[in-house]
């Protein structure tokens, strides 16, 4: 188990990565307009807050479909492999939730519980093929889950066009209300926000996800082949399977997150363009950010929704939100050597104690 | 016929050159023992840095001069912004994916960021006067002529000599020798007295060099408004590494696979016995893909991937 002081010495890297990822955007803005530098910088600090209950209702709007899409990612990791197909898993969960939900002959909770159950499946299929290929042909999973992205898109953008499709828009239908997610009482909490019952249903999946990691069997497995596949190997464990039920998994997660995006009350709809899903991309960061712990996923999430709300609460400054997605990848690339940070906090500490306790010597 | 064959390979060409630059940049960095998939993120830095040099200096420099003069710049902002990558990987043993994908959000995010700052808006156009129509006298050759010599670009060259260099320094140079040492069994290399992680380092700055130049070269004849994408080509080169097998002749013939396919994926209408079928669009987007994919199932049961590549150096570890 891990004990307090070891949660700390996690979580403390983390937040000098992104106190230092703050730090650099802080200083993009003041090159680009010093004027309104520090009220732009105060309106990233303070987020959701900046818009009152609105902005914290849509901080956990935001945070929904990254949480969803970092938990399969997180999967992916612990058990050793590098699913970046997050864009194509979560396209086509989007689709089948949209189009599921327009096309269902019936009302009632299944009519937007189906379409999510039908995302979750097609994620899965997807994602399972890169599991396949890696199992059975040894085909490296990052350049297959890479392919299988553009393949996703080309599909979905085809399929849209062929069924569902908007063309005053260049989108998706939108999807009528009896299809999308309830709002389960949220909407009188965060007034004016679109937050609905998805951000319960991801927390929901985080929860289910740690239990089934540390709590079974399965999941055991698939962490200590993450772990060391030789040693699992040798202990009789089918390596093949699991990197297949590994993928399936990861593309389920992720595909939810696609419907559960595609199925808010925000209006959004799949837009026929060619270019891939940011969401399945923010999901690598809200993951690592986490260290692949699926409750720590749900923090990393709501961060990353905290400071998307900010950035566009900071364009009223004639800001451009981008800022954003800069000091994520700043806190990333830091975070990729958060280890380092972490093995010598112990000697920093040391040096400080002894610092101090010289200090408190000479007195 | 001959026209169509020659029209063909001519487009060929285009998607070509920069996917053979970029993966020949990544053998580099692979080869020398560092995983680079932040590629994506640093041709796009590359164009756009190259780009701004070429519209600030517009009409008043001859414009294939110009041209060099960018591709030059792409490729000094290129290794430049590999150098973050190469710190963490090499110096502070930090997880190459990891710091690669941060490459890959960053320099969308950044550029997308400078440009509305600077000009409002997300595109940067620009002016395409740098297709050479018909160089005298070899342009009249047959065929040769039709594909290298007309409507064709100096990059094109440039590209054809830098892969002849990049073949004879990672193969025949001591230099590559090193480099090669350096992924494959570094311990044996720093038991000769020579420093791995500058050798890595190396290889990080070489395939940032041609990254950045390769972000240039994909830009200037495929569109005149760049928006901070490369369309996944620094990821293609990846694809395109692992199916060459690391290696300059096996990486020319999978780029030049790849570019077939994608040529017949963008111009098929053009092709007569293609735009006859009734085949939807978008299938003949998706056949590079696929085909790419279907290819590694064959090609990576046998694969010859640097030992070391991806792991970083210690000098404890024995």
């Amino acid at each position: 188990m891990i004990g307090k002081k070891n949660i700390l010495k996690q979580i403390l890297p983390i937040f000098l990565c992104i106190l230092v990822g703050l730090v650099f955007g802080f200083f993009v803005l003041l090159l680009t307009n010093p004027e309104e530098a520090f009220n732009g910088f105060r309106t990233i600090l303070f987020g959701g807050f900046s818009g009152g209950v609105r902005g914290v209702g849509n901080v956990l709007y935001y945070a929904t479909p990254v949480m969803m899409v970092g938990l399969g990612i997180a999967l992916g990791f612990k058990a050793g492999v590098f699913n970046i197909g997050g864009p194509g898993q979560f396209v086509i969960g989007g689709f089948l939730a949209t189009y599921f939900a327009i096309q269902l002959p019936f009302e009632g909770p299944m009519r937007w519980i189906l379409p999510i159950v039908f995302a979750a499946i097609g994620g899965a299929f997807w994602a399972s093929i890169a599991g396949m290929l890696k199992a059975y042909f040894k085909v490296n999973v990052v350049i297959s889950t890479i392919l299988l992205n553009y393949i996703a898109m080309y599909c979905v953008n085809h399929l849209i066009k062929q069924t569902i499709y908007d063309p005053g828009t260049n989108r998706a239908l939108p999807v009528p209300k009896a299809g999308q997610l309830p709002t389960a009482g949220l909407e009188k909490l965060f007034e004016g926000s679109s937050v609905n019952i998805g951000f319960i249903i991801a927390v929901i999946f985080a929860v289910i996800l740690y239990i089934f990691l540390t709590k079974t069997n399965k999941g055991y497995e698939l962490v200590a082949i993450g772990f060391n596949p030789n040693a699992s190997k040798y202990l009789g464990m089918n390596e093949k399977l699991n990197t297949i039920l590994t993928m399936a998994i990861s593309g389920a997660l992720v595909g939810i997150g696609g419907a559960l995006m595609y199925l808010a009350n925000s209006g959004k709809s799949i837009t026929v363009v060619d270019s891939l899903a940011a969401e399945g991309f923010n999901g690598i960061s809200v993951a690592l950010l986490a260290y692949n712990n699926p409750l720590g996923v749900i923090l990393s999430s709501v961060f990353i929704g905290y400071i998307t709300v900010g950035g566009f609460y900071m364009q009223s400054y004639r800001f451009v939100p981008e800022i954003v997605d800069i000091i994520v990848a700043v806190i990333l690339y830091f975070s990729s050597f958060s280890l380092l940070i972490s093995q010598n906090l112990d000697k920093i500490v040391f040096v400080l104690n002894r610092f101090s306790k010289k200090k408190a010597g000479e007195k | 016929m001959m026209g169509t064959l020659g029209f063909v390979l001519q487009q060929t060409l285009i998607f070509f050159i920069p996917l053979l630059l970029v993966a020949i940049g990544a053998m580099f960095s692979e080869r020398g023992g560092v995983l680079n998939i932040g590629l994506e993120g640093i041709m796009i830095f590359g164009a756009f840095c190259g780009l701004l040099f070429i519209n600030a200096f517009h009409g008043s420099i001859a414009p294939q001069l110009l041209l060099i003069l960018g591709l030059i710049v792409s490729m000094l902002s290129g290794m430049l912004f590999s150098l973050p990558h190469a710190f963490a990987s090499i110096t502070l043993k930090a997880d190459q994916t990891i710091s690669g994908t941060a490459l890959n959000l960053f320099a969308p995010a950044f550029c997308v960021f400078t440009a509305r700052v600077v000009q409002n808006v997300q595109q940067i156009g620009f002016e395409n006067d740098y297709r050479i129509d018909e160089v005298p006298i070899l342009s009249n050759i047959p065929l040769i002529g039709e594909i290298l010599f007309q409507k064709t670009y100096l990059t094109t060259f440039i590209g054809a000599v830098l892969f002849i260099a990049a073949w004879i320094v990672i193969n025949k140079s001591r230099f590559g020798l090193r480099l090669r040492a350096a992924g494959e069994n570094p311990h044996a290399v720093d038991s000769a007295g020579i420093d791995v992680q500058k050798m890595r380092y190396a290889g990080v700055l070489i395939s940032g060099a041609l990254g950045g130049l390769g972000g240039l070269v994909y830009v200037i004849p495929t569109t005149t408004t760049f928006s901070s994408t490369v369309s996944g080509y620094g990821f293609l080169a990846l694809a395109v590494l692992i199916f060459g097998q690391w290696r300059p002749g096996g990486i020319a013939l999978a780029a030049l696979f790849f570019a077939l396919m994608k040529t017949i994926a963008a111009s098929y209408s053009g092709i007569p016995v293609l735009s006859q079928l009734a085949v939807p669009n978008t299938i003949y987007k998706m056949i590079p893909y696929i085909a790419t994919l279907v290819l590694l199932m064959f090609t990576s049961k046998n694969s010859r991937s640097p030992a070391s590549a991806g792991v970083p150096y210690n000098k404890n570890d024995r």
